[in-house]
């Protein structure tokens, strides 16, 4: 089934039926196909048409503030002791991380389309706020889906998206988080495909969704290897990133699958450990399988039902992964490891005491695996975290995990 | 996805698939079939097999079985929190095969049955051992609603050497083309959904449902049904003659809530009932 871990992995894909080798494609009901092919021919159509681009690339930099710096964090490095950890600095991107890339690019297909509803999924709230952000900038109806639990645990983002007029509609299904949130935004969009885009937040969900999510987010990584070249003279030796469903993780690695000397190291939710239940880390501990329109990895019991999963962040609290993830895994392309709850959270303080940043909780994932590759590595190398978004919103729940809760 | 070449171990040509010799009766008395939709396990599965039985014996002509699957897309709330009280009973895919086993063996129950099923459960079971299973239980044919025609060739050629029905869906959203190429690859019956969007009742359905549905039936031998949104005796007569069958589910499915806390010879004889009603419906239309 999955690839042998020995095939070179390829940039050329995915292939006309959504593939990444084996995994990726579309499982999805019929009545989404005909607004998939549509879908993935207005975005062929966007991409061929220079203004389209050049729309794209004055928001990025006029509006998003790209490109994102590229700092190097001395006091961590030398804490941490080996290579030199610098962090592309998506976190400084307008609404706080690196999702605004894709929803801008989304939502200015969407208009393009002649569409005028715009539906997301959130679990940590940024895609919704980065969703709700292009849809008052370009004037489209806003409705985020977000998971009950994750409404409770990211307040500040849902105010934020109502602020800008975007509605949250709060999901009590399952377990109240990013899964759940996804299956209520594709049920709207089975009745709604007509005059409605579903904006997916990250490289999941069917054919094309996965490759157009990709591309928009490989702008992290095309900046941060120019940026290492004309900084250093040379592209780094190792890069991390987070991977939930893996949309920061992919627009970094991309840029760099083809360059062999550059070490590709994606970090995982472990939560409170292996026990199912306990941990989101559908590569490292997940099979693959189907979920919510694509065949990847995923957290799934022996019958088929999605296992429930576990993640101090709620970005990363999710049971699948990017069908692209699954595919660089087989090949041997990307190496993904598991970060716990604990390990995340002390990265978390350790960057803020170090570096005066606040990363959010999922890049802390990234800083922690970091801090752990950087000994191995050695002096006189050079590593890259890819540091996704911001903390704001996570300042409630981890006072309240402190004990120390602001009311 | 895998492509075995095993040879399959239940190939029965002769003996025609208990869907196809439905509708060559049901044709030749120029009856429609009535198909309710029930979700196994819910309230719990000595229940779901005492509705079965009922239904068919108050008019159903074919059962429509749901597995219950832990994230279904294609679902309405009515049928998506009925396969969450399904799978909050602990039930399991080997046990649904059993009791439709039983079914067929102690019970003498000869109506087709059809299954229900995400392709996330088919392909961890394995397709040839979901078809096989499938076929020794006495299930004949199956619906796997998140698995379009492009993904579904392998499927299509393995089911259909075990003479088991693969049965496809269009849908308001299908361009006519992409309708045909579906077509090709369907065995027992084409299912027509009436509306695009997830299932659940709908007081009006759509005015082109009829002039779509005629246009498959120039276009194949194959029954066509009729699916998604039907809410009760009115639409039955409503649908009837422009359909070789009608699908209810969530119309069904809603008076199983609260059905755990119940006698289940209340339960049972009310969903019979209910049904007995929509055959009448669709006798006297």
């Amino acid at each position: 089934m999955p690839a042998p871990a020995t095939s070179p992995a390829s940039t050329a894909l995915p292939d006309a039926l959504g593939r990444f080798g084996a995994f990726g494609g579309r499982f999805v009901p019929e009545t989404l196909m005909d607004a998939l092919n549509v879908l993935a021919g207005a975005y062929a159509e966007a991409q061929a048409d220079p203004a389209f681009r050049a729309k794209l690339q004055d928001y990025y930099a006029n509006y998003v503030g790209r490109p994102s710096p590229l700092y190097f964090a001395e006091r961590l490095s030398k804490l941490v002791g080996g290579a030199d950890i610098y962090l592309k600095r998506e976190d400084l991107n307008h609404t706080g991380a690196h999702k605004i890339n894709n929803a801008i690019g989304q939502v200015l297909i969407a208009q393009r389309m002649g569409k005028t509803r715009v539906i997301a999924e959130t679990g940590a709230g940024q895609h919704g706020v980065a969703t709700a952000t292009a849809c008052a900038l370009t004037g489209l109806e806003c409705t985020i889906y977000m998971g009950e639990e994750d409404i409770r645990r990211q307040k500040l983002n849902v105010f934020n998206m109502r602020t800008m007029g975007a509605t949250v509609v709060p999901v009590t299904t399952g377990s109240r988080t990013l899964r759940d949130a996804t299956n209520e935004a594709m049920r709207d969009w089975m009745g709604s495909s007509e005059q409605t885009h579903y904006t997916i937040g990250s490289v999941v969900g069917p054919h094309p969704f996965p490759m157009i999510v990709r591309d928009f987010q490989s702008i992290i990584g095309q900046e941060t290897r120019e940026q290492s070249l004309a900084r250093l003279g040379r592209l780094p030796d190792a890069v991390v990133a987070c991977v939930g469903g893996g949309s920061n993780a992919a627009g970094m690695f991309y840029p760099f699958i083809n360059d062999d000397e550059v070490a590709l190291i994606g970090a995982e939710a472990g939560g409170r450990g292996p026990n199912s239940g306990d941990h989101a880390s559908s590569l490292t501990q997940g099979r693959p399988g189907v979920l919510h329109g694509s065949f990847s990895y995923v957290l799934q019991d022996d019958d088929g039902q999605t296992d429930d999963v576990h993640s101090i962040s709620a970005g990363l609290d999710y049971p699948g992964v990017g069908p692209e993830h699954s595919y660089w895994k087989d090949c041997g392309r990307v190496r993904y490891e598991s970060i716990t709850d604990a390990e995340a959270l002390d990265a978390y303080h350790v960057l803020a005491r170090r570096e005066g940043i606040l990363p959010a909780l999922e890049s802390s994932h990234a800083v922690a695996q970091a801090m752990k590759e950087a000994p191995a590595l050695g002096a006189g190398k050079v590593l890259v975290v890819c540091l996704s978004g911001r903390g704001d919103k996570d300042a409630y729940e981890i006072a309240r995990l402190r004990g120390e809760p602001m009311g | 996805m895998r492509s075995p070449t095993v040879n399959p171990p239940h190939s029965s040509e002769n003996v025609m698939n208990r869907i196809d010799a439905l509708f060559t009766r049901l044709r030749s008395q120029g009856r429609r079939a009535l198909m309710p939709f029930l979700t196994a396990g819910d309230p719990e599965l000595e229940a779901t097999a005492a509705l079965i039985g009922e239904m068919v014996t108050r008019g159903a002509d074919m059962v429509e079985l749901g597995i219950p699957y832990s994230d279904p897309i294609a679902d309405g709330p009515v049928i998506a929190e009925s396969y969450t009280r399904a799978l909050r009973t602990g039930i399991k895919l080997a046990s649904i095969f059993a009791m439709v086993e039983r079914l067929r063996s102690s019970e003498r129950v000869e109506a087709p049955i059809v299954t229900m099923v995400s392709y996330a459960i088919v392909h961890r079971h394995g397709v040839t051992a979901y078809l096989d299973r499938a076929v020794s239980s006495g299930v004949d044919g199956l619906i796997v609603p998140d698995l379009p025609v492009e993904e579904a060739a392998d499927l299509c050629r393995l089911a259909t050497a075990r003479n088991l029905s693969l049965i496809q869906l269009v849908t308001p959203t299908t361009p006519r083309d992409r309708a045909l190429k579906i077509i090709a690859s369907t065995t027992g019956f084409l299912y027509y959904v009436s509306v695009a969007g997830i299932t659940g009742e709908r007081r009006e359905l759509p005015p082109e449902l009829a002039d779509n549905v005629a246009w498959l039936r120039s276009q194949t031998k194959l029954p066509v049904c009729i699916g998604f949104g039907i809410s009760g005796p009115d639409q039955i007569r409503q649908l009837a003659p422009v359909a070789d069958g009608l699908i209810v589910g969530s119309a069904l499915v809603r008076r199983l809530r609260g059905a755990a806390e119940r006698p289940r010879a209340e339960v049972v004889g009310e969903i019979g009932g209910f049904v007995e009603e929509l055959a009448r419906a669709l006798t006297l239309t």
